[in-house]
């Protein structure tokens, strides 16, 4: 069998950006929270708040501490299977992931073991900045990210000299026309994700009646910002859906299972689409909805995969199912957060178990919402690795082998299974300990920022029964 | 417009992030491939202690030099990356096994997993380290700036011997700070192995510094085809191997890591000086490989910025855990 590098490669970074994208998407909005439970603590000296920022300050270190690690292996994949598109898109993205490292860095050397480790050693007003800082600068840290990725989809403010991408604007090409809303929608899929696992596991908390006062307010609190940011969050999503249809109209075609460009689209909530014969079977939709959605007209035209050759099509099943998973999850979000408003106008928000146990069951779901929106925009740009100027075969790394490829692929596998099954089974130990876990410091770790893990003490293991060390 | 030769600047910076990086990490690198022959848990436990502050602030290097080359030499990148593929992976797989061994172990209490991890990613990530300074010195098979040789054409003997030499060089770097910051059975082990890695360190550089001149043309002229200064370079390397077999015999504590250091340096100009300018030998000089001046001037104000605050902050760590290592003791 002969092995393709490119669809090896192209599996390989997928794997692995989707497991990184895991970590920081929600310690961005657990920061947030942080920051804010810091600031009702100052303000309100309410002891409950600090407890609250206490318990989840230990996870963010954990989840901090993956994320970055995750990252390194990021910033190589670049060179390794893409090295064309590396050296030819060097002078835009070279400087900018260099300063999401440099944005990292600082904000680890000045804050982050402030927030982590400065609670008793530093007056309350200097933490509270510290973690404020923390939060602003892992938005920083995205805006790099996403300006570089943004980029890839809308490229502007270059122009290619013997295939080499120039600068011609660098406002024009780190601001280019997909970034403000690709950043809106990804900041408000942080806080979710944050909302949801942080609103979970209160939840999860309340059920086992343990806490119940800290937890009740983190639910509600939760719960709050939920009901905003979760009908928003389809709003920014539909803004960023119009933007993509003026930028990339065949991947909107892709994620409507769009074929012919026609009037009058019906909105499919089910086929099975097929590039062979360029059509879908087994079609469930509801009338014209997709046209209006996209148009604002229930007769508005939308474009068809048809008008680019086969060649160019994306995987058109894959992003069209990626993206009904990605909005189905978010419909779920907005029912989960009205349920919330309506129990707690009813006055049985703390009480309603079968509504707290959907809460908890609901923590996985923004990460998958996540990865799957994802899945829609990345896979929704292929053949385009740069949209319209470079393709993901023009950028792949000459000399990579299929074999080389499969060997990194498994290994890759391997690596994040061992290191990323024992970090999240980490936190499920913190979660389990909870907030009553008494921390009066019966530990030998030194603890360090650069070492984000070393703020959390709860024992990775059961004591051994025949003892090890002597 | 060339007023300044921002490729010449952002050289230096490289060459400094990288030698920050083989000294810092190198040493607890160096702990980790000692980590199986220590004389027991309690010498385990000082000598995880004594990297513990500042292990992850000693990878910082390798990250920032990492994107600083996409940024400022992205052929560099661009063909470094796809010709060590297979290293690169070994590498970063070795150093994530480590760090969250590191991480884990502290919070476990079965210790031996963590420490076969702890020990097995420091000596392959140290190998491939070595074996990817030797493949530079071999050079790449490129045309037109792109890398067009196969995959193991970075394996060879001669980066077999520099993965080992390395291997050997972090492990030295690693049982002189043992002497530094250890005391009693730890440390009398630490002073009862530095000379053996001394010797096996002065083979294989010794083997090394002849083998290179003989197979690499542009080496053997640039050495040999002037007796100038930087025979210097050399005389000072051995000079440093003097005084820390000196300083071993007396058992002085700071000073064998300082030569040790000092060996590590004008070895490691020495390479700088063999093959400059070329940064992807044999073909392309650092200004071959620069990104637009734009792009590396507008990258390197950032630099300018963050590397004294990671210098400060390192110092300030280096500082803050100075003295001697115990193993049940915490810091706080």
């Amino acid at each position: 069998m002969e092995l393709d590098p490119l669809l090896l490669s192209r599996i390989q970074f997928a794997f692995v950006v989707s497991f990184h994208a895991i970590f920081p998407v929600f310690s961005i909005g657990l920061a947030s929270y942080i920051a804010l439970l810091e600031g009702l603590f100052y303000k309100t000296g309410n002891p409950l708040w600090s407890r609250l920022s206490h318990f989840w300050i230990k996870i963010f270190a954990v989840v901090f501490g993956m994320g970055v690690v995750s990252g390194i292996v990021m910033s190589f994949q670049f060179g390794t299977n893409w090295s064309n598109f590396s050296y030819a898109t060097a002078n835009f993205i070279g400087p900018l992931l260099s300063y999401e490292v440099i944005t990292a860095f600082f904000l680890e050397a000045a804050f982050l073991g402030v927030l982590l480790f400065g609670r008793n050693k530093v007056p309350p007003g200097t933490h509270l900045f510290a973690a404020g800082m923390v939060a602003l600068g892992t938005f920083i840290s995205s805006f790099w990210i996403l300006a570089t990725n943004s980029w890839m989809h809308t490229p502007a403010g270059v122009e290619l000299q013997d295939g080499i991408f120039q600068i011609t604007s660098w406002t024009e090409a780190i601001f280019n026309p997909s970034f403000p809303y690709r950043f809106m929608h990804m900041g408000l899929a942080s806080f979710l994700t944050g909302g949801f696992v942080v609103a979970g596991v209160s939840a999860w908390y309340l059920l086992r009646g343990r806490d119940v006062e800290a937890n009740r307010k983190a639910l509600s609190m939760c719960l709050w910002l939920l009901l905003i940011i979760a009908p928003a969050q389809a709003v920014i999503g539909d803004y960023h859906g119009l933007n993509t249809l003026e930028h990339q109209p065949t991947k909107v075609a892709a994620m409507e299972g769009n074929w012919e460009t026609q009037n009058g689209v019906p909105l499919l909530l089910f086929a099975i689409p097929s590039k062979e014969t360029q059509s879908n079977s087994f079609e469930i939709g509801i009338p014209k909805l997709a046209s209006f959605i996209l148009t604002h007209d229930m007769n508005g035209e939308v474009p068809g995969l048809k008008e680019v050759p086969v060649a160019e099509q994306p995987p058109v099943a894959l992003v069209f199912w990626s993206f009904r998973l990605m909005v189905g999850i978010g419909v779920l979000m907005i029912l989960f957060a009205f349920a919330g408003a309506w129990l707690r106008w009813r006055g049985q928000l703390y009480d309603h178990r079968f509504f707290l146990r959907g809460m908890s069951w609901m923590i996985g779901a923004p990460f998958v919402a996540v990865i799957a929106g994802w899945f829609v925009t990345e896979t929704g740009r292929a053949p385009w690795l740069v949209q319209g100027m470079m393709s993901h075969s023009e950028g792949l790394t000459p000399s990579l082998t299929g074999a080389m490829a499969l060997f990194t692929l498994i290994g890759y596998i391997t690596v994040y299974a061992v290191v990323f099954t024992a970090g999240i089974y980490y936190i499920t130990r913190i979660v389990k300990a909870g907030m009553e876990h008494d921390e009066s410091g019966d530990t030998d770790e030194v603890e360090r920022p650069s070492r984000p893990m070393s703020a959390a003490h709860i024992p990775f293991d059961k004591p051994a029964t025949p003892p090890t060390s002597g | 417009m060339e007023l300044i030769d921002l490729s010449l600047i952002w050289a230096v910076i490289i060459g400094f992030a990288i030698i920050m990086y083989v000294l810092m990490d190198g040493f607890d690198l160096g702990v980790g491939i000692l980590f199986p022959f220590a004389p027991d848990e309690q010498s385990r436990d000082i000598m995880m202690n004594s990297v513990a502050p500042v292990w992850d602030g000693n990878e910082t290097w390798l990250v920032l030099g990492g994107a600083g080359l996409l940024g400022a030499f992205p052929l560099v990148y661009s063909t470094f990356l796809p010709a060590l593929y297979i290293g690169v992976f070994l590498m970063l797989a070795g150093l994530i096994f480590r760090g969250v061994a590191f991480e884990f172990r502290f919070k476990a209490n079965r210790k031996r997993p963590w420490n076969w991890a702890f020990a097995g990613g420091s000596t392959v990530a140290a190998f491939a380290q070595g074996a990817v300074g030797g493949a530079y010195v071999q050079g790449f098979n490129t045309v037109d700036k792109v890398y067009v040789g196969g995959a193991f054409d970075w394996l060879t003997p001669f980066t077999v011997m520099t993965g080992l030499g390395l291997l050997a060089g972090y492990a030295l770097l690693g049982t002189t700070w043992l002497i530094m910051k250890s005391e009693g059975h730890t440390q009398d082990w630490a002073y009862r192995i530095t000379p053996r890695l001394l010797f096996a360190v002065l083979i294989v550089f010794g083997l090394i510094s002849v083998w290179t001149p003989l197979v690499d043309d542009f080496v053997r002229e640039r050495w040999f085809g002037n007796l100038g200064i930087i025979w210097v370079l050399p005389a000072l390397a051995l000079l440093s191997t003097y005084i820390l077999w000196r300083a071993v015999r007396k058992r002085q504590e700071g000073m064998p890591f300082v030569a040790t250091m000092a060996m590590f340096i004008f070895t490691y100009l020495g390479l700088l000086v063999s093959k400059w300018p070329y940064m992807v030998p044999p073909n392309y000089t650092i200004w071959d490989a620069a990104s637009a001046p734009g792009s590396q001037l507008f990258l390197l104000i950032g630099m300018l910025f963050i590397i004294p605050i990671v210098l400060a902050y390192t110092a300030w760590t280096y500082w803050v855990f100075r003295g001697k290592v115990r193993a049940d003791a915490g810091y706080h």
